[in-house]
């Protein structure tokens, strides 16, 4: 069988190392390079996504196992199920957008050939993530990410940059040295041998609940920093304000995904009984993201920041879902990590595209544009809406199924959460009031340019996406909800025994 | 009276007798050749031969050893495949460290000061330096300490043990007073060393005694036959093993034994440093577990109060002491001491798989360590009026360093990252099976407390990194700076480099080699 999935981690690794042995010369054409292998990757995710049987998506399909190294019982084994198939979707798409958002971002030929092999290198590890089947795998990958993920925040970006470069790594490798810890602890309970570290081989342990729980919590704070669930979210922020507006659309919409992937395919599929022994304060910590991240995306000048929190919001809704263990929660919130993608991915790059007419993220610089860019201006508010949640886009969809899954097991969360809702469209309208409307422009701001076809080429294809899922749900819904089935078949099997 | 030759059999010896017949020629060789490039020339060529030769030797020994090893002289040696692989790690070391040693920078200088006997700043010394005199003694010296490290690895007797590790370190005590430049540090940390060392080898030396004294054999067979038969704790056994130990803990840089490393890293030319530091810990390393799992395995218990408290205390102050350094050696010095804790986690609970598992985080962080010094042997500060200087160690210095030089920078983040644990260099793979090692023994607090600590200390590795990659050379100190180039220390750089990142991506062939060593001929363990 074509071992698509390998393919589709090398490609890019590779293309990353081409662009490095660029000689100086080649380098002017750096963009059309690293857009050319992001395109065969989107060609190569479609594919994947049609030959995806979706009657079997609660099962890993397009499997590898090589043996890498026996010695310690891993195994280089990807596969997909219909989960980890959502996610590489989003990252194959949104990776070739983001480098043409930032088409004219840097000046100096060699700089930006440097920026596109890290992005490169970045999207071979997030799809190598979502298909790993090998605890240690995911594990090395997961770690390894963060290195081409510093360099890209602490070379390009604001000024504060290299701070906040520090901070992302430190926070990410505390979680993930805690990771390790549980790792190691995990091998020693599961089978041992050669593929000692396959899923398959280290679901359904049989291990003692004081091992489980530990271990459960070692794996979930390092996707809680992630995913950033409060208190451990405020890397995010700085990072989202210093990094580039592309950089940071990858990271929110697309990486940090990992976070909560991490949660529903190994926290709760591997340790389901600890899950739902940790589920009421998980669910606790995530209301508060839920609404703190609201509260403090209204109170921000700087869009970029704005953004972040309401990520953190966002992402709190998730983890409820996840942790609500109804069929129709989980089934919401695997929808929403592929939707808050779209809508967050599309918010980052509008803002950057703003960002690069004003030369400022401070809200307070705009006013009235809506006057001189009417398409940029409805560009925006379409995709500030999704983030609200507005029914007709796809992020409604997976919202309303997450509060609604969750009502039955956690009342009073989702009635907190939905104050979050409503705060939402608080943020959004807030923003777009203080940029758009009031008294045209004048002077030198007032010659705005238009949303440009580059720009519309980036946007627009994730907003007819967002309507068509929000009309059609069923094409991704059908993806998740054997895995979620599953997933609440392993948690509701523990509540019975206990 | 009469006198029975005793039986030897020589032949499971000959890499150990490689090296140091080398170094016995390499002495003949320092009084009849007259000029100092023929001499230079020649024992270069000779301790390469010597090194890579026996190098060979102990890998043929390896494959053709019957069963599991060979006593050798009563008991006093064992050559088993565990002491075969510090044997070989130790001898790839010396290449790596003689490459360095032999390394000039453009202007033809050496790392080693003319002429070691005469005074730093006196005329003697501007003589020396004008007649061109060199001094090639360091690469007997270090032939010497290959050898006694090598014998090291494989001791199984106390008298011996102390034999071997004075043949190790008074090499090294000299080699580290021998700086061309800031020749009083190098004194100082010298003479600290020598204190120290001499120190640590007498509480060694009396803990044997002692182990004689209550159990009647100074072979680790014969204490550990002791240990057994001993009812109840025995205090003078408990105290000689324990001085053994803290003896063998002050080799490996363990706090609170810790205190020379810094200065005889920084004051050391820095080839030296870079020997010392991973060919040092390699071989205190072997010792110590040969002695805990041969001789004093019965005592595991009693004992790992020591390692956890030592491994806390090391890894807790050099990682807290390494992030206020702004002198580059010194914070590797600190790193080092961290990294001795690292490593006595694994010795918690001493678990069968610590013997497989140590040789190869000694690989790793030897290898990055030598690489690592490589670099900064090719970082030089230059004058106002254009000389070439010192080693720029300041850590100020490096800013910018990636623009000026992209793979130099690329390669000591490579090592730094290593010694930071990230996956896909070796440094991960070794913490990774050190770690689970001592898990696997119970001991995941003392893990978790590892992990905590390689977070902290992940700050200082990447601070360099970020003045490298990601800050611009200050105003007005662009030509402060001179990337030197010396074929040799390249070589170092470059071999470390790839054998860094293939033992980070395919450890499976090396891990397998350090599985089929981790079986000791004689000891409970295994």
């Amino acid at each position: 069988m074509f071992p698509i999935l390998t393919v589709m981690v090398a490609l890019p690794a590779l293309g990353a190392v081409l662009l490095w042995a660029l000689p100086g010369g080649a380098r002017a054409r750096a963009r059309e390079v690293a857009l050319a292998v992001t395109a065969i990757e989107l060609v190569l995710a479609v594919v994947l996504f049609a030959q995806f049987d979706m009657s079997a998506a609660g099962s890993f399909q397009f499997s590898e196992t090589y043996a890498w190294i026996p010695q310690i019982g891993t195994s280089w084994a990807l596969g997909v199920n219909g989960i980890g198939l959502l996610m590489i979707v989003l990252s194959a798409l949104l990776t070739p957008l983001a480098i043409l958002a930032g088409w004219w971002e840097d000046k100096d030929d060699s700089r930006r050939t440097h920026y596109l092999a890290l992005i490169l290198l970045s999207e071979a590890f997030m799809i190598g993530i979502f298909a790993a089947r090998d605890v240690f795998l995911f594990y090395v990958l997961f770690e390894a990410m963060l290195i081409p993920l510093y360099f890209l925040i602490g070379s390009f970006g604001g000024a504060q940059r290299r701070y906040a470069a520090v901070k992302f790594l430190l926070y990410s490798l505390a979680g993930g040295l805690i990771m390790l810890v549980g790792v190691v602890a995990l091998y020693f309970q599961g089978p041992g041998g050669d593929q000692a570290f396959l899923t398959d081989n280290l679901t359904g342990l049989d291990m003692s609940t004081t091992a489980e729980r530990l271990i459960f919590l070692a794996f979930f704070l390092a996707f809680a920093i992630k995913a950033p669930m409060v208190p451990v979210h405020t890397w995010l922020p700085t990072v989202a304000e210093n990094a580039r507006p592309g950089t940071t659309a990858l990271l929110v919409a697309v990486l940090d995904k990992i976070g909560t992937f991490g949660m529903l395919t190994l926290c709760v599929a591997l340790f389901p009984e600890a899950a739902h022994w940790a589920a009421p304060v998980i669910i606790l910590f995530a209301v508060i993201s839920v609404i703190y991240g609201a509260l403090l995306a209204i109170g921000q000048k700087d869009m970029l920041r704005l953004v972040a929190f309401t990520s953190v919001s966002h992402f709190g809704i998730m983890v409820l879902g996840i942790f609500a263990f109804t069929q129709t929660s989980v089934e919401g919130a695997a929808f929403y990590m592929f939707n808050h993608g779209l809508s967050t991915g599309a918010l980052f790059f509008v803002v950057g595209f703003l960002i690069h007419r004003y030369g400022t993220a401070d809200v307070t610089q705009y006013g009235g544009l809506q006057r001189v860019v009417p398409v940029l201006a409805g560009t925006f508010l379409v995709i500030g809406l999704s983030a609200l949640a507005l029914p007709g886009l796809s992020p409604f969809v997976s919202e309303i199924m997450v509060l609604v899954g969750a009502f039955s097991a956690a009342k009073v969360a989702v009635i907190v959460s939905a104050v979050g809702v409503v705060l939402a469209a608080l943020y959004v309208l807030l923003t777009y009031q203080k940029v758009f409307t009031g008294p045209a422009p004048t002077g030198k701001r007032a010659k705005v340019r238009e949303l440009t076809r580059r720009e519309r080429i980036v946007l627009w294809p994730l907003i007819a996406l967002m309507l068509l899922l929000g009309f059609l749900p069923g094409i991704a819904i059908d993806a998740v909800r054997e895995p979620a089935h599953d997933i609440v078949a392993t948690v509701s099997s523990q509540e019975a025994g206990a | 009276m009469s006198f029975t030759t005793p039986e030897i059999a020589w032949a499971p010896l000959t890499p150990l007798l490689i090296v140091l017949g080398a170094s016995a020629v390499a002495i003949l060789v320092e009084s009849f050749v007259r000029s100092p490039e023929t001499r230079r020339r020649t024992q270069l060529v000779l301790s390469l031969v010597a090194l890579v030769g026996a190098a060979g030797a102990a890998v043929v020994q390896w494959a053709t050893l019957d069963g599991a090893g060979t006593v050798v002289l009563d008991g006093m040696l064992t050559v088993d495949r565990q002491s075969l692989a510090w044997q070989v790690l130790i001898l790839v070391f010396g290449t790596l460290g003689t490459l360095l040693f032999a390394s000039r920078t453009r202007a033809g200088e050496e790392a080693f000061t003319p002429l070691g006997a005469s005074a730093p700043g006196s005329s003697d010394e501007t003589l020396a330096r004008r007649k061109g005199l060199q001094v090639t003694e360091v690469f007997p010296l270090a032939l010497v300490a290959v050898g006694g490290m090598m014998l090291f690895t494989s001791v199984t007797d106390l008298i011996f043990l102390f034999v071997a590790l004075e043949v190790f370190s008074l090499p090294l005590y000299v080699l580290v007073a021998l700086a061309r430049r800031r020749r009083f540090l190098s004194h100082e940390g010298a003479l600290k060393y020598f204190l120290l060392g001499a120190f640590s080898s007498a509480i060694l030396l009396f803990g044997a005694a002692f182990l004689y004294g209550a159990t009647g054999s100074t072979s680790y067979a014969g204490v550990a036959a002791g240990i057994s038969s001993s009812t109840g704790t025995d205090a003078l056994i408990l105290a000689g093993a324990v001085m053994v130990v803290v003896g063998l803990l002050f080799k490996i840089g363990a706090v609170p034994f810790h205190s020379w490393t810094p200065d005889a890293y920084q004051g050391a030319p820095t080839p030296v440093t870079a020997f010392m530091g991973a060919a040092t810990k390699a071989a205190a390393t072997a010792a110590l577990l040969r002695v805990m799992y041969a001789a004093l395995y019965g005592l595991n218990w009693e004992l790992s109060w020591l390692f956890w408290v030592v491994a806390i205390a090391s890894m807790l102050l050099g990682t807290v002491v390494a992030l206020v350094q702004t002198e580059l050696k010194r914070m590797l010095a600190y790193s080092s001491i961290a990294h001795a804790g690292f490593i006595l986690v694994a010795f918690a609970g001493l678990p069968d798989t610590a013997l497989s598992a140590l040789p190869f985080y000694l690989a790793s962080y030897g290898l990055a360590t030598m690489g690592a010094f490589a670099v900064i042997t090719q970082v030089r500060e230059r004058s106002d009026e254009g000389t070439v200087l010192g080693e720029a160690t300041r850590l100020g210095q490096w800013a910018g360093l990636g623009k000026r030089s992209p793979w130099l920078a690329g390669a000591m983040a490579l090592f730094l990252l290593s010694f930071a644990g990230i996956p896909l260099t070796a440094g991960f793979v070794g913490k990774f099976v050190a770690f689970s090692a001592a898990i696997s023994s119970g001991a995941w607090p003392l893990v978790l407390v590892a992990v905590i600590a390689s977070a902290a200390a992940a700050f200082f590795y990447v601070r360099l990194i970020v003045l490298m990659f990601l800050t611009d050379v200050p105003e007005g100190q662009e030509d402060a700076i001179e990337i030197d180039y010396s074929p040799l220390a390249r070589t170092v750089v470059a071999v470390t480099a790839v054998l860094v990142l293939l033992l980070g991506i395919v450890p499976g062939p090396v891990l397998s080699a350090f599985e089929n060593a981790g079986v000791l001929l004689l000891g409970a363990g295994g």
